[in-house]
């Protein structure tokens, strides 16, 4: 025992003297979380818009003014013919157009059908549908509203979206970002410290002496524990306290949920240290190998249910996927161990997994 | 019981033979040298010895425990300073030591008397990263460390290469003490000169042992007579001799020309004669004691 702890003791050294590491390690996270969080966002706000108004009357105007104000537009320019529209698109600026046709009042008082088009630049295809579904819903209430006067017979549908009220694409990027950092952290940095001994020679050392494997993997991997928790815990407190993130589940139970996960992802990194013999290995293979799958595959951007089936079956061997998951059911939908019992067992048994190939695997010689 | 036994041991790395079918004994307390440029395999017969890799075909025991079985508990009885700088840079002296001290069950006090001549050297500097020490203060320190739980046979790979030659020295004065306390030291060097500070030497090539004796037995068994040979232009002094007839071998030994002549064969006086015709000036040729550098050399040519 007091062998391990002499290792610990080494180990812990070894991290607080490397500032620039130690600066990674707990920048990262808030600087990832603060980037994602105001960078990464669905809601579009201030798009330039153009408006072609054939019929200039009082409806068009009421129209255009509604969209205006809306919060979502800003006009960029009015344009007088038909001929301009392919001209501002090309301008690059303006990313929608709204067109009126001629005599649109007249029209919709006379036949009850007046024409309006919406031309969307459909180069960036997210933002295109976006914009266009808020300008369909600017229209759509305007003829709600007018209706509401004349006929009584009307489906109006009203929305409740539970557990992220506002929409906020921040509430999605905090669970994200605790998978993809924790996995980092984690993977990352133990297996470039069990590589880095192998590099400088000092694994010989070791392994000369009368310390079992297990000690040296485990005296490895205890430090970054507490540092992966730590982080787990800036994302939480940077989630609620800048973003407004809620925890409405049991914050012990999230804390419990993320040491597992650091485990699995600890004993991860150990398996990759494992099978490589040079830093430069480890880190490509936990960047990419880990790193990749954990942002694509794991639900974290893009919805698990849209993709390929075959890369749906890739999915579910993703320990991420399921992390995200218990961490989305605590934090915003405030469930407990009951609902997410299935979800730790796939990450226990992950974990369980990987320390067993690596105790397997770890070479107690040098060839 | 010999401390260490080796027999035929062989090892391969894909096609390259790193040991071939080699077999020597070392006793116990005793400092065993080996000899042999870089590449002759010494490193590989070391990771051997301490149980870091598994040979080909063979037996070795260190202490009478077999090195492929018995690993766990040679590797509690060996000290290894391995070929490279293996402590940890970012952690002090002090703290390099208290480590190996600790994981191998025991303390820097509890040992002291073992290191403390060599300690007494590098601490001044015990607050230093180790990473930041002269090559000479980071061998006295890897050999602190590989000494402080107090081995029985230290095995110390090339522990003065890269170091200057005082300190090369001190590092060998060092060794006799140890051994004084009954330690089996075996080390190994690709320094010829300090052949002679060893008690017995084994002379490695190309992952065969040549020759296997006391330094003296060694260079008794030089076959040829030899001769030291100035001038004041050593380098066509060299060609020329090469081309002096009945000659054996010629090699640069710092200023002068160590030449060889086969077995009932000499100079004579037709040498000096010989280069005085080539024109060389200031010539002094003597008869002189072969060492073990010529008696590597001999044995490289066989």
């Amino acid at each position: 025992m007091k062998r391990f702890l002499g290792f610990v003791v080494k180990e812990f050294y070894h991290i607080f003297r490397d500032y620039r590491t130690l600066l990674i390690l707990f920048g990262l996270p808030a600087i990832q979380l603060l980037l994602f969080g105001f960078v990464i966002t669905n809601e579009i706000k201030n798009a330039k818009i153009a408006i072609l108004d054939q019929s200039r009357d009082e409806v068009t105007r009421r129209i255009s003014e509604k969209v205006l104000s809306s919060g979502y537009f800003i006009l960029e320019k009015n344009l007088r013919s038909s001929g301009e529209i392919g001209q501002v698109f090309r301008q690059g600026n303006v990313k929608l157009v709204l067109i009126f046709g001629p005599d649109f009042a007249k029209n919709l008082d006379k036949t009850g059908n007046a024409k309006v088009q919406i031309i969307g630049d459909a180069s960036d295809p997210n933002t295109a549908n976006i914009l266009v579904n808020y300008i369909q819903g600017i229209l759509s209430n305007y003829i709600i509203s007018l209706n509401a006067e004349k006929i009584p017979l009307q489906i109006i549908p009203e929305v409740r979206m539970l557990y992220n009220g506002q929409m906020k694409g921040v509430y999605m990027m905090v669970p994200g970002l605790m998978a993809m950092l924790l996995m980092l952290i984690s993977a990352l940095m133990t297996s470039l410290s069990i590589t880095k001994e192998k590099e400088l020679g000092t694994m010989e050392l070791l392994l000369v002496s009368p310390l079992k494997p297990v000690q040296i993997i485990i005296g490895k991997v205890f430090p970054y524990v507490f540092l992966a928790f730590a982080d787990a815990c800036i994302i939480i407190i940077l989630g609620n306290t800048v973003f407004g993130v809620p925890v409405v589940g049991s914050v012990a139970l999230l804390l419990a949920e993320s040491f597992l996960f650091i485990c699995m992802a600890l004993s991860l990194g150990i398996l990759i240290s494992t099978i490589t013999n040079s830093q430069q290995i480890a880190m490509m293979i936990s960047l990419v190998a880990l790193m990749l799958p954990t942002i694509l595959l794991s639900g974290f951007i893009f919805p698990v249910e849209n993709m390929p089936l075959v890369l749906q079956w890739f999915c579910h061997i993703m320990p991420p996927k399921y992390f995200i998951t218990i961490i989305k059911s605590i934090m915003l939908q405030g469930n407990g161990f009951r609902h997410i019992a299935f979800e730790t067992g796939i990450l226990a048994g992950f974990t369980l997994l990987f320390i067993f190939i690596s105790v397997k695997k770890f070479r107690i010689r040098l060839a | 019981m010999s401390a260490i036994l080796v027999e035929h041991i062989a090892k391969h790395f894909g096609t390259v033979k790193a040991l071939d079918d080699i077999s020597f004994s070392v006793d116990k307390g005793e400092l065993f040298g080996f000899i042999g440029p870089d590449g002759a395999g010494k490193t590989t017969l070391f990771r051997i010895l301490t149980t870091l890799i598994i040979p080909d075909q063979g037996k070795a025991t260190v202490n009478g425990l077999d090195v492929v079985k018995d690993y766990r508990k040679i590797r509690q009885d060996i000290g290894y300073m391995p070929g490279r700088f293996s402590l940890y840079s970012d952690l002090s002296v002090e703290e390099n030591l208290n480590f190996y001290a600790t994981v191998f069950g025991t303390t820097v006090a509890g040992n002291y008397d073992l290191i403390r001549d060599i300690y007494v050297q590098i601490e001044p500097f015990k607050k230093r990263k180790a990473g930041k020490l002269s090559g000479g203060m980071k061998q006295k320190l890897a050999l602190c460390c590989a000494l402080i739980h107090k081995p029985s046979v230290l095995v110390l790979d090339e522990p003065t290469t890269g170091v200057d030659a005082v300190s090369r020295l001190e590092f060998w004065e060092m060794l006799k003490r140890l051994k004084e306390s009954g330690i089996t030291i075996v080390v190994a060097t690709p320094y010829m000169d300090e052949a002679g500070l060893c008690d017995r030497i084994a002379l490695i090539q190309d992952g065969n042992i040549m020759a296997i004796s006391t330094p003296s037995e060694v260079i008794k068994k030089y076959p040829n007579s030899l001769y030291s040979v100035k001038s004041d232009d050593i380098f066509s002094l060299l060609n020329d001799l090469r081309k002096f007839p009945d000659v054996h071998t010629v090699f640069a030994f710092g200023q002068a020309a160590h030449v060889s002549f086969k077995p009932g064969q000499s100079a004579g006086s037709s040498l000096q004669d010989y280069l005085q015709a080539k024109g060389h000036s200031g010539i002094i040729i003597s008869p002189v004691q072969a060492n073990i550098e010529d008696c590597f050399m001999e044995l490289m040519i066989k």
